[in-house]
């Protein structure tokens, strides 16, 4: 008879330790053989995209402030996740939360100073973000409607509102790119060198910013609010059992609600990065993907903050890496890294499970099976 | 008249957008009467168009390019069934990876093959299907009404467009007129009570998922050698999306999802129409109201406010034999 290998339990270092890494070698082994048949030698392209990710501190700026972007919409991806919501809105999200910094910033920027701009625009984005994200816990709450397919059509009904908004309304008048005017000074987040200037550090100008900084506070809120608060408990046993948590006098409507509007409100965040990091206008399409990309983050990072950091860092390596070798060598481009991506949420996510089986069976050869199942 | 030739107009752009709508929409009813959930409808269409333009730009045949699609479409929804049916992955995770892998790779090999930016070489008629001419248009264009209409909207299609109307018929005949019909809506509603009558759970849904990338690799062919005349990156543009929401509308049934399908192609076809003008009583209408529509639609639909959407009980659920 052979053994069900789902039930037989994996210490730790098995189960988070080696067979995520080995789900994300299987995705590297195959965008190697991408690479070989477009004849790139993939060895010599991921020296490139190492070196192109730390080899000079501009590059290092370039790769940790995609790495910003990573972490909020990875952790936004994983709180819903622990509430067993799959929000796929992230990138509707992050949009919706450039608007609300834009609208505010395109009102008061010239009356406040930036001690009072910079926290507005950050309650700007989480709040317009969780907004965005409400309405589809709400349908999915109270409603019954499925909020994977909600979340997908809000992020194609946020693409329209903003283009919309943006070649009717909010443009800068005069001017025929759909975007807004310059935000004035006193609302830009400022940038890593200059912070690092004020301690008397000499770096390579980045588009890193301040917001890297916010974006590792959320991840410790997030563990604390998920791992060390009522509501985070009430949060993952709604997730884990809806029909258990309601017997606990846990209600399951609330906590839709409560977890989509926090993931909302993370998604959004990216608007701080991009809007008041970089761009310091309002402009089309600056979730860039970046909303999808949380999904293979936080898949990588097993929905933890200390994984989501992590994948955030290589999936930034990957980004700025991969600008490089597009830079490098001309037969590839950045959609190289696309595809790479598409290949970690395959095998990091969808097949997660496909090698443990083997796994299993090679850590039985070791231990006797009547010692783990009794264990 | 002049107005009659307009609305005729319109209607035969309708036809021609949603087709890849109508074929993907089939192809949705397919995987999710099984049980599998299929968000990479986008990725597959997508996938199938580069395909079948690479293989028109090459070998100059339609056909050949057409077969093409089939078999990527078929490929990346046997991937979508390994993950989701045999290793009992999450779907929805399956499906985006495969709609953002295909996203990559087709302009990752678009510019290898022919350095274009990501395009295929533009295809000579002979590479695509050209719009064909029924017989007896000019027998019956000088009966007034129903001459026009034959002429000007039923006539003049490429075959795929034809294709599509024979697929939902086809969708029909097999869901509802067949064994395998029968028991391909019984396991998307009870796959227990399907593998208690001996039959495989996982054979009936790959069968289902593959009959899902055929399909869906004609509406991606469509797209690129029959639309269009070459790959354009991202040319699916959210079709996929559009595709499943009118599966959605119809619920899960082949003529309603027909007809979704068109009103969808209609709002589109009537958008390009409006840029611009000025109705009276709304004023000018936005033409991204009329392209967000669709997702707005499904939205009010999904909620209950327009009618009940009820999707197959077990859609979504892996399924896990007992041992």
């Amino acid at each position: 008879m052979s053994i069900n290998t789902s039930s037989i339990p994996l210490p730790a270092w098995l189960e988070i330790g080696l067979i995520p890494v080995l789900n994300i070698l299987m995705a590297l082994f195959f965008s190697g053989l991408i690479m070989l048949a477009i004849g790139v030698n993939p060895v010599e392209a991921v020296g490139i995209m190492i070196n192109g990710a730390f080899g000079y501190d501009e590059a290092i700026g370039y790769t940790l402030y995609y790495t910003t972007n990573f972490i909020f919409t990875g952790l936004a991806v994983a709180v819903a996740f622990h509430a067993n919501l799959f929000n796929i809105g992230g990138e509707g999200q992050a949009y919706i939360g450039g608007l609300g910094v834009g609208l505010v910033f395109l009102t008061l920027d010239q009356y406040l100073p930036t001690l009072l701009l910079i926290p507005l625009g950050i309650i700007a984005a989480g709040v317009f973000g969780a907004a965005w994200a409400f309405i589809p816990a709400w349908l999915q709450a109270y409603r019954g409607s499925h909020i994977v397919i909600t979340t997908i059509m809000f992020n194609f009904i946020a693409s329209s509102i903003m283009v919309y908004l943006l070649v009717n309304v909010l443009i800068k008048p005069g001017q025929m790119s759909p975007e807004t005017r310059a935000f004035d000074e006193s609302a830009w987040m400022p940038f890593m060198h200059e912070f690092l200037g004020w301690f008397g550090m000499e770096v390579t100008r980045s588009p890193l910013n301040m917001s890297l900084f916010f974006a590792l506070l959320c991840s410790v809120f997030v563990w604390v609010y998920i791992w060390r608060t009522r509501w985070g408990y009430e949060l993952r046993t709604s997730g884990q059992s809806e029909d258990a948590a309601r017997y606990a006098g846990i209600k399951p409507k609330a906590v839709i609600i409560t977890a989509m509007c926090i993931s909302g409100a993370l998604a959004g965040f990216v608007a701080v990065n991009e809007i008041m990091g970089v761009h310091h206008r309002l402009l089309l399409n600056f979730p860039a993907g970046y909303g999808f990309t949380g999904i293979a983050v936080s898949l990588m990072g097993r929905n933890h903050p200390v994984g989501i950091i992590m994948a955030s860092l290589l999936f930034g390596v990957l980004y700025q890496g991969g600008a490089e070798l597009a830079f490098e060598i001309p037969t590839i481009t950045r959609e190289m890294v696309v595809a790479i991506q598409g290949l970690i949420i395959l095998f990091s996510g969808a097949l997660a499970l496909m090698l443990r089986p083997w796994v299993v069976k090679v850590y039985l050869k070791f231990k006797p099976v009547d010692e783990v199942v009794a264990a | 008249m002049d107005a009659l030739s307009g609305f005729f107009a319109v209607l035969d752009a309708t036809l021609r957008v949603s087709t890849p709508l109508v074929l993907a929409a089939m192809a949705g009813l397919f995987s999710e009467r099984s049980g599998i959930v299929d968000i990479s409808l986008e990725g597959k269409m997508l996938a199938s168009a580069f395909a079948a333009a690479a293989v028109a730009a090459v070998t100059g045949s339609a056909w050949l390019a057409l077969g093409t699609g089939i078999l990527v479409g078929i490929a990346l929804a046997l991937v979508h069934g390994f993950a989701c049916i045999t290793h009992r992955g999450n779907q929805v995770v399956s499906g985006l990876a495969i709609n953002i892998l295909a996203s990559g790779l087709t302009v990752v090999l678009g510019i290898a093959w022919f350095s274009q930016g990501g395009q295929t070489p533009a295809l000579g008629s002979d590479a695509r299907f050209m719009p064909i001419d029924l017989p007896l248009v000019d027998a019956v264009s000088s009966i007034p009404f129903i001459g026009q209409f034959y002429g000007d909207v039923i006539s003049g299609h490429n075959v795929l467009v034809y294709l599509s109307w024979l697929a939902v018929f086809g969708t029909w005949w097999v869901v509802y007129r067949t064994r395998f019909g029968l028991r391909l809506r019984a396991v998307g509603e009870n796959p227990l009570a399907v593998d208690t009558a001996g039959l495989s759970v996982s054979r009936l849904r790959y069968c289902a998922v593959a009959i899902c990338g055929a399909l869906a690799g004609v509406a991606g062919a469509y797209l690129s050698t029959a639309q269009n005349a070459s790959f354009v990156r991202e040319m699916t543009a959210g079709q996929g999306y559009i595709a499943l929401a009118a599966l959605i509308f119809g619920k899960w049934r082949p003529v309603p999802a027909l007809l979704a399908c068109l009103m969808f192609g209609f709002l589109d076809a009537v958008a390009i129409r409006l840029q611009g003008v000025v109705l009276p009583v709304i004023g000018e209408v936005p033409v991204q109201a009329i392209q967000a529509l669709p997702y707005v639609l499904t939205v009010i639909l999904l909620a209950g406010f327009i009618g009940r959407a009820t999707a197959p009980k077990a859609v979504g659920i892996p399924y896990l034999k007992e041992r």
